[in-house]
């Protein structure tokens, strides 16, 4: 038991503690830089990024953890004097314009052909590199492989046959795909313009501007109206718990499920990526990447230039750890993710495949927040409400069109 | 009048407080609403009017201010209604009165987005086993996608439901405070004049309750096109907020503050405009109640 006195003691600790803990957006005395991490998920990754810091000897830098809604956060801090100097994101092409970020290029030294190419245009806006990626994440298909032998299903490999096959594994009480509590109109939009071999942006021109778009995207109404969706689960489609627990036989969601899924299920499951639209056309798989920024209005733009690259160029064992130790990323540089042994069995083998095949931009960086809710809303309604998916595009391309104007002229 | 040092040292905090957090941000707000305000607060291209006309025509603003405009039609008299039902009922009864006052008025006290939560995820779920669909279960039907479902539109029932368990207890408690100020005297007159209980409400109570029942109207109305929390925390996902059911405040958050880019222009001019329908419908009502 806790006597009164170690109680009071307790307090007063406590109370001290968050004396020294209250941040006021800027580093104590301003000699240490100041870093910011949204709140990963994972247990132990905010204990390594503190150590990370704290081992570097040149400058003192404190990290700031971010519980909550990070993207606002940090853009609202990077319109004040009182931003951080060192921050997690993936670059906008509205913070490049609005002169926020510090072009990286020259960081990168010889490493840049070690990052994979895909991953590096995430992070380009107007032929300069604003990020050094830190973690690659991707979205894919899970799939529950007694299931299908069950059921006699083979591994969707066209639109089509996910359609069938969720229609097909939907029996009683178990469904046969959960892709989001929105019916799956949020995270596969993008992959669904991709089956058709279409995209969001390209060369600075809406990428869907196209009658088969139309139809790409009426197949996901067809998902939805074939009763074999899951819909309004506890847990929305980033977290594994609707398949782990057994309630359907797919899931669309990320690469960092497959511990917890892993777990749960042993290897009685696959991976996938989203399949094409007809028959020969090419399957994709939703690709980001954080990566270290510096902002421009740092006092300390060149001490937080060599801090991110020592941590992130030259610490290449920080990286291996960042990326492999806690939850499960891929690290954005070859030399790293090749020799990770965690990397080449079973599902994280065929992710890496996925990422190097099959990569597309989940966000990117001339992907406005103006043409994300255009387009997003035209297939919440075409998915949800069946409105003619032709006329709702159509609208969504002009406002893109009209975003893309403004922006490249 | 000349005011002491005491006066300022009370008042001065408070209003130095309201300067600087409120009435500094709304005159920024309207200046930026005149710029071209992309990812900075301190702009330097005047636009004029042109934001106020591009939120004029833009068709999701619209809609949104449409949907909420009906909205409000609904849920102001549905909750004044059973806000006065209930504090007629509270008031009536002898026995226990304190506790039934204290349990309605209870949810008043949870957050709206701890409620939000509950409903959308333990009673509102899709799952067979959501509390929702466990009771339809009882009676053979399937589960019923709550907040996913658009035809018929169920999400208005979770949204409403909880709206109303969330705000009744208070407005139930200021009825009853206006109940009890009307003087037994003239329910004792109706009665000597013969006037029914149905009567003696129409004649007496109502009447008598017209000050607070302005005042009920108004926080009502305002509290309608100031929905936010539990649409947020109800239908929002990581993947943003769908074009249904969006109130114009969560249209302008992610106007002004969604990831991908900043417009300060375009938000503020709309929250412009939405203050001034606010006060415009405001007044309106304001002169069909007292009528």
């Amino acid at each position: 038991m806790i006597s009164r006195r170690r109680l009071l003691s307790l307090a007063g600790a406590g109370a001290l503690l968050a004396a020294c803990g209250s941040n006021t957006g800027r580093g104590g005395n301003g000699q240490a830089l100041e870093q910011w991490y949204h709140a990963y998920g994972e247990p132990g990754v905010q204990q390594a990024v503190e150590r990370y810091a704290k081992a570097y000897t040149k400058t003192q830098v404190d990290v700031q953890w971010n519980p909550g809604d990070y993207d606002s956060k940090l853009a609202t801090s990077l319109l004040s004097d009182g931003g951080p100097d060192v921050f997690e994101s993936t670059p906008q092409i509205s913070s490049v314009r609005a002169g926020q970020l510090v072009p990286l290029d020259d960081v990168f030294g010889d490493a840049r052909s070690d990052f994979s190419a895909s991953i590096l245009d995430t992070h380009t806006v107007d032929g300069k590199i604003y990020g050094i990626p830190q973690a690659v994440d991707m979205q894919m298909l899970f799939y529950r492989k007694s299931l299908f032998v069950q059921a006699g299903v083979r591994p969707p490999s066209t639109v089509d046959e996910l359609i069938d096959a969720a229609r097909r594994l939907t029996t009683g009480s178990v469904k046969g795909l959960f892709a989001g509590n929105d019916g799956g109109g949020g995270v596969l939009g993008g992959p669904a313009l991709w089956s058709a071999g279409l995209d969001y942006v390209r060369d600075h021109q809406v990428g869907f501007d196209d009658p088969l778009a139309a139809t790409a995207i009426g197949k996901l109404r067809e998902l939805y109206t074939s009763g074999g969706l899951l819909l309004g689960a506890v847990k929305d489609w980033a977290e594994p718990d609707a398949f782990a627990q057994g309630l359907v036989a797919m899931q669309w969601t990320g690469l960092w499920a497959v511990p917890a899924v892993q777990k749960a299920l042993g290897d009685d499951f696959g991976v996938l990526p989203f399949p094409s639209l007809r028959e020969g056309g090419s399957a994709s798989v939703p690709v980001g990447a954080f990566g270290a920024m510096v902002n421009a209005k740092s006092k300390r733009i060149d001490e937080a230039k060599d801090f991110v690259r020592w941590l992130w160029i030259e610490k290449t064992d920080y990286q291996e750890d960042f990326n492999l130790s806690y939850g499960f990323h891929i690290p954005p540089r070859r030399s790293i993710s090749e020799k990770a042994s965690k990397l080449t069995t079973g599902a994280a083998a065929d992710a890496v495949k996925f990422v190097r095949d099959n990569a597309k931009a989940s966000n990117p960086p001339d992907w406005t927040s103006v043409m994300r809710t255009a387009f997003n809303d035209a297939v919440s309604r075409v998915v949800r409400d069946g409105a003619p998916a032709d006329a709702e595009l159509r609208g969504a391309a002009d406002v893109a069109r009209g975003e893309l104007k403004r922006l490249y002229g | 009048m000349r005011h002491g040092r005491a006066f300022w040292l009370f008042v001065g905090p408070f209003a130095a407080g309201l300067l600087v957090f409120v009435y500094v941000p709304i005159g920024w707000s309207l200046l930026l609403s005149f710029f071209d305000a992309r990812n900075t607060v301190t702009p330097t291209e005047f636009v004029g009017l042109r934001n106020y006309a591009d939120m004029l025509t833009d068709g999701p603003f619209l809609s949104s201010l449409g949907t909420f405009s009906v909205f409000a039609a609904f849920i102001v008299p549905l909750t004044f209604v059973l806000a006065l039902a209930l504090a007629l009922l509270v008031n009536q009864i002898s026995f226990m009165q304190a506790f039934f006052r204290s349990v309605f008025f209870l949810p008043t006290a949870c957050s709206y987005v701890v409620a939000s939560l509950v409903w959308k995820l333990s009673i509102f779920n899709g799952l067979r086993s959501g509390v929702a669909n466990t009771v339809l279960g009882w009676f053979g039907a399937d589960p019923v996608a709550w907040t996913v479902s658009t035809s018929p539109p169920w999400y208005w029932l979770v949204l409403v439901t909880l709206r109303l368990w969330l705000q009744l207890g208070f407005y139930m408690i200021l009825f009853i405070a206006g109940l009890q100020r009307i003087p037994v005297v003239l329910y004792e007159a109706a009665a000597l004049d013969g006037a029914r209980s149905l009567q003696a409400f129409r004649f007496v109570t109502l009447p008598q309750l017209r000050t607070t029942s302005v005042a009920v109207l108004l926080l009502l109305l305002i509290g309608a096109y100031q929905a936010f929390d539990e649409f947020y925390n109800v239908l929002g996902t990581d993947r943003g907020y769908p074009p249904f059911a969006r109130p114009p405040l969560i249209y302008l958050y992610y106007t002004a503050l969604g990831s991908g880019g900043q417009d300060f222009g375009h938000g503020s001019a709309g929250a412009v405009i939405l203050t001034l329908l606010i006060v415009g419908v405001t007044l309106l009502q304001g002169r069909v109640v007292r009528r």
